[in-house]
């Protein structure tokens, strides 16, 4: 697989093509706003948590493929869940994020079930590799991280 | 005389031999930064191995040789931009935003009251545009901005209007992102028939088109060395010498003073109250040997080898991709320069820019520091190409084939 088939897996590129959860939510919904001033991306995420749940989530905004599709997962990944999932799912992408692409052994076991646990979300790993590009990719993730925070 | 073949230039410069991804690298950045010549890389290395030392303190031979050598760029700066007064109104700075930084926060502090007003237009780089911003946090200023018309290019339809109460016009001479060239020199006569002091930003013309100050008739001018195949942390702050005499210190220490005393300072005269502190001697010598090599060039055959690459790469992108690779900037046949911004209907430009790399071609994705004016066209980011010198079409070419793998690749 070429360098750039690992950044941009089949995956990415359909939930780039076709975003899950685009659009707003009407308050009560919480609305959080995410920039990344180097490169001009920005993205709102919206989420309507009800009884410790995220009943709802929804995210505009505009950026490159690789912020629209963790973008997209983010939502599909988290919508239902409760907080307490939520955050766990948040702190296994993070640490997927920094974690070397090239350097993971995937024959470790523990590292297999963190990849598998993210299901869809491992498909960004492929990131890492990029520095530069993992900004883009933990954008929604951030700008999650802080809603939750204001929730 | 100059002597201009670009494969020439392209063999003086050592990044250029890279390998990047497996493919030569096809450096098309030099808007953002421009590559070195051996010359400017030996000079600096010479004044490290063998001359070194503080400037205008020591009396021993290498001290002199620093002194001399710092000196004399100042003086090869004056003579490349023919600055009236010469080296007198050459203050070396951190870089170009530094430069406007002692343009807003010395000469504007000084000179600009309540209900001044400062004129921009829409398409300058923040560097032009925060200062004077963070100046009116003090004086209660007016910024206004000239806006930019549907052909990229100034619109003036309004110009006396939006002159009134203006005390300095500060503008671009070639956009980062458009490439336009604005017509600097009738400007600044206009400026000045409504009493204004006229500003340059000349970033990205000084190291691509002929500049003559006393031809342009303009009162400051502000550039980085880098962006002229010299080292980074070197820019130039010029004005008149009686204007710079007029401004108060900016930045306070070592080397811009007169006299210190336990009650207060006197701070020095011309150019020396500018430099506070051990000033960056090494880069001016590299800036330099920059000019001389640019010079043996000659801005004119710069201009021209720009103007051909830029001509013959618009014309291919409009002919290769039939629009769907849209150019932000004028027509190849306007005088623009050799800076070429695209939009790709859904391809992003930082995806364009990660494709372009796997073939070891260098392009910029992102906003450019110039956000009012993306805003203004209803863009987030362009990726953009320019050229330098050392530019050849086969870059093109590469450019070319990366920009239809992108097209290819995202559908």
């Amino acid at each position: 697989m070429s360098n750039l088939e690992e950044l941009y897996k089949e995956i990415i590129l359909d939930h780039y093509r076709t975003p899950r959860n685009r659009g707003e939510l009407p308050p009560p919904a919480s609305k959080t706003e995410g920039f990344n001033p180097l490169c001009g991306d920005e993205l709102t995420v919206y989420l309507d948590v009800k009884d410790g749940v995220v009943a709802d989530i929804k995210i505009t905004g505009h950026g490159c493929s690789i912020s629209q599709a963790s973008s997209s997962l983010m939502s599909v990944a988290i919508k239902g869940k409760t907080l307490d999932e939520v955050r766990e799912v948040l702190s296994k992408f993070k640490n997927m994020m920094t974690l070397e692409g090239d350097v993971v052994d995937l024959n470790d076991p523990a590292n297999r079930d963190v990849l598998r646990s993210l299901g869809e979300l491992a498909a960004l790993q492929g990131v890492a590799k990029f520095p530069v590009r993992i900004k883009c990719a933990t954008l929604a993730w951030n700008t999650l991280s802080q809603g939750l925070e204001e929730n | 005389m100059s002597y201009f073949n670009a494969v020439r230039v392209r063999a003086d410069v050592p990044a250029l031999t890279r390998v990047i991804n497996g493919h030569p690298i096809t450096y098309l950045d030099s808007g953002a930064s421009s590559l070195p010549p051996r010359a400017v890389i030996e000079a600096m290395d010479e004044y490290y191995r063998l001359r070194h030392a503080n400037v205008h303190r020591g009396v021993y031979q290498t001290a002199n040789e620093a002194t001399d050598a710092y000196e004399g760029a100042r003086s090869a700066v004056a003579g490349f931009l023919n600055a009236p007064g010469g080296g007198e109104g050459v203050v070396f700075t951190k870089n170009c935003t530094e430069a406007f930084n002692l343009l807003a926060k010395s000469w504007g502090a000084a000179n600009l009251r309540d209900g001044d007003a400062v004129l921009l237009t829409e398409m300058e780089h923040h560097a032009n545009i925060v200062p004077w911003f963070q100046l009116r946090e003090h004086i209660n200023i007016d910024v206004r901005f000239i806006p930019v018309n549907d052909d990229f290019e100034l619109d003036l339809t309004n110009f006396d209007e939006l002159m009134k109460g203006v005390k300095l016009l500060s503008l671009t001479a070639m956009s980062n992102v458009l490439g336009t060239i604005n017509p600097i020199k009738e400007l600044a006569a206009r400026g000045h028939q409504h009493g204004a002091l006229v500003a340059v930003d000349a970033a990205q013309s000084v190291g691509h088109l002929p500049t003559d100050l006393q031809d342009l008739d303009v009162d400051f001018m502000l550039f980085s060395g880098h962006k002229m195949l010299g080292p980074t942390g070197i820019g130039v702050f010029w004005t008149r010498p009686e204007i710079l005499n007029g401004m108060p210190p900016f930045l306070g220490g070592g080397g811009m003073i007169a006299d210190v005393r336990t009650d207060g300072y006197t701070p020095a005269t011309g150019f020396t109250r500018f430099e506070a502190g051990t000033p960056m001697i090494a880069e001016a010598v590299g800036l330099h040997a920059a000019v001389r090599y640019l010079e043996g060039l000659g801005m004119a055959n710069v201009h021209q080898h720009d103007r051909e690459l830029t001509i013959d790469a618009i014309s291919r992108i409009n002919h290769q991709f039939n629009g769907r690779v849209k150019i932000i900037g004028p027509t190849a046949h306007a005088n623009r320069g050799g800076v070429i911004s695209i939009d790709i209907d859904g391809v992003h430009p930082h995806d364009i820019a990660q494709v372009l790399d796997e073939s070891g071609v260098c392009v910029r994705p992102g906003h450019h520091c110039a956000k009012p004016l993306m805003k203004r066209f209803g863009l987030a980011a362009t990726a953009r190409a320019s050229f330098g010198p050392y530019s050849l079409v086969e870059d093109t070419d590469a450019l070319l084939e990366g920009l239809q793998r992108a097209i290819t690749f995202f559908g």
